[in-house]
């Protein structure tokens, strides 16, 4: 058992937990009748996405995607002296010291708009309170049913 | 009933996802396929990016780059985005009355009229002595951080949405600690509209600039012909600021006009 965690959980762990995750948002987002606990569980679906996406970038030893002034001034000298076509091995910047910034970005605006979008939720969550007087949602079925059945 | 085909439905999709996780790389691994692209494939574009992203804008900052210049298009409709969701959240909740039965309900302008109203905006008139002081110390402060995230998005980790989004928080803190009505005499309603609008012009119209000098929409490098300095790299870190300022200039007023709305449902008028 010990060994099985060794090899399979643990090279691997930030999936299992996005894995994890995910699914508890999943089951909120599904098997909850109350629309607030259904947002919440959006949110925490979407955390356990930006999770997977910042834990790919991640890489052994590196520090954060801002290059140093002296090695980009390295670059640019390198870069000057038509050093471009030599290769990629004698490069100043060496890409293993800092962290893959694209998951960074991609994760940056979902962020912001994830918390756009969950702002337009809760708006349409209080129309919902404030015509139906619940937010349970086979109340509301229920409710819409006898107004289509005065019809 | 639900509940069981949720759990059914959860185990099932999670047990795909998990027999998935083996074919992952490793956590951490410099060499993976995301980070340093296919063996025997062409370079990956993270990789493009830490090399050249000095060389192209001299913006230190990878991310703020890639943000704001080469994924340029992405970023302006994220914009658009966030400016389409407070215009919703307007048309979804905002309750526009006429003028006389504005004033039929009196006492709240002298909330609006701009000062620092420590009672409550429904005249009852408890006052926050500690919470007013508080805020009153806290709310320059964080909005000066704010314009320093914004500004330093260049050297250090930082940009438009992160610093606007403190500068949002500031005037919902105001809105907390003070009434909505001492959030809104500093940032009336007409003020933050128009702001998040003038957010999204300023990066479309750096975007569109360009064009006029035959380049590329959102080819910042254009610029240097106007600026007259330090080449298309230096051209290309200015128009990253001006576009970061846009950015925060929506989120700014975005994440306020949230606030403001869904604490009063869409009233604008006592709030929490």
């Amino acid at each position: 058992m010990m060994e099985w965690i060794k090899t399979t959980i643990v090279p691997h762990f930030n999936f299992w937990i996005y894995v994890v995750i995910m699914m508890l948002g999943l089951w909120a987002a599904i098997g909850k009748n109350n629309l607030i606990k259904k947002l919440i569980g959006l949110s925490i679906f979407q955390t356990a996405i930006l999770l997977l996406y910042v834990s790919m970038g991640v890489k052994e030893g590196a520090s954060i995607p801002i290059v140093d002034e002296t090695m980009g001034e390295a670059a640019v000298d390198f870069m000057a002296q038509g050093g471009g076509a030599a290769g990629a091995t004698a490069f100043p910047i060496n890409p293993d010291l800092f962290a893959n910034p694209l998951p960074h970005v991609l994760m940056l605006t979902a962020i912001v708009v994830g918390v756009a979008t969950l702002g337009v939720a809760l708006a349409l969550c209080q129309v919902i309170f404030r015509d139906f007087g619940t937010l349970e949602e086979p109340e509301i079925l229920n409710q819409i049913q006898t107004i289509q059945d005065d019809v | 009933m639900q509940k069981l085909f949720a759990t059914i439905a959860v185990i099932i999709t999670g047990a795909i996802l998990l027999n998935a996780v083996e074919d992952f790389p490793r956590f951490g691994d410099p060499h993976s396929p995301p980070n340093s692209g296919v063996s025997g494939g062409s370079v990956s574009s993270s990789v493009h990016y830490l090399q050249n992203t000095y060389l192209d804008t001299r913006v230190p900052n990878v991310v703020t780059a890639v943000l704001a210049d080469y994924r340029g298009y992405d970023t302006l409709f994220e914009t658009a985005v966030i400016l389409t969701a407070g215009i919703a959240v307007f048309a979804i909740l905002r309750v526009v009355r006429r003028k006389d039965e504005e004033e039929s309900t009196g006492s709240e302008e002298k909330a609006c009229s701009g000062e620092f109203s420590t009672s409550d905006s429904d005249g009852e008139g408890r006052h926050r002595v500690v919470v007013g002081t508080a805020c009153r110390v806290v709310v320059p402060l964080a909005q000066l951080f704010g314009f320093y995230i914004i500004a330093h998005g260049h050297p250090s980790p930082g940009g438009g949405f992160q610093g606007g989004v403190v500068l949002g928080t500031s005037f919902i803190l105001l809105a907390l600690a003070g009434g909505l009505g001492s959030a809104l005499g500093r940032l009336r309603e007409d003020m933050y509209l128009r702001l998040a609008c003038l957010g999204v012009f300023i990066y479309a119209g750096i975007g569109l600039l360009s064009l006029f000098f035959r380049r590329n929409f959102l080819d910042y490098g254009a610029l240097s012909g106007l600026l007259q300095t330090g080449g298309e790299e230096m051209a290309r870190s200015h128009g990253i600021f001006g576009v970061e300022l846009g950015v925060a200039m929506t989120v700014t007023s975005v994440m306020f006009a949230l606030f403001a709305n869904l604490s009063t449902r869409g009233e604008l008028k006592g709030g929490l």
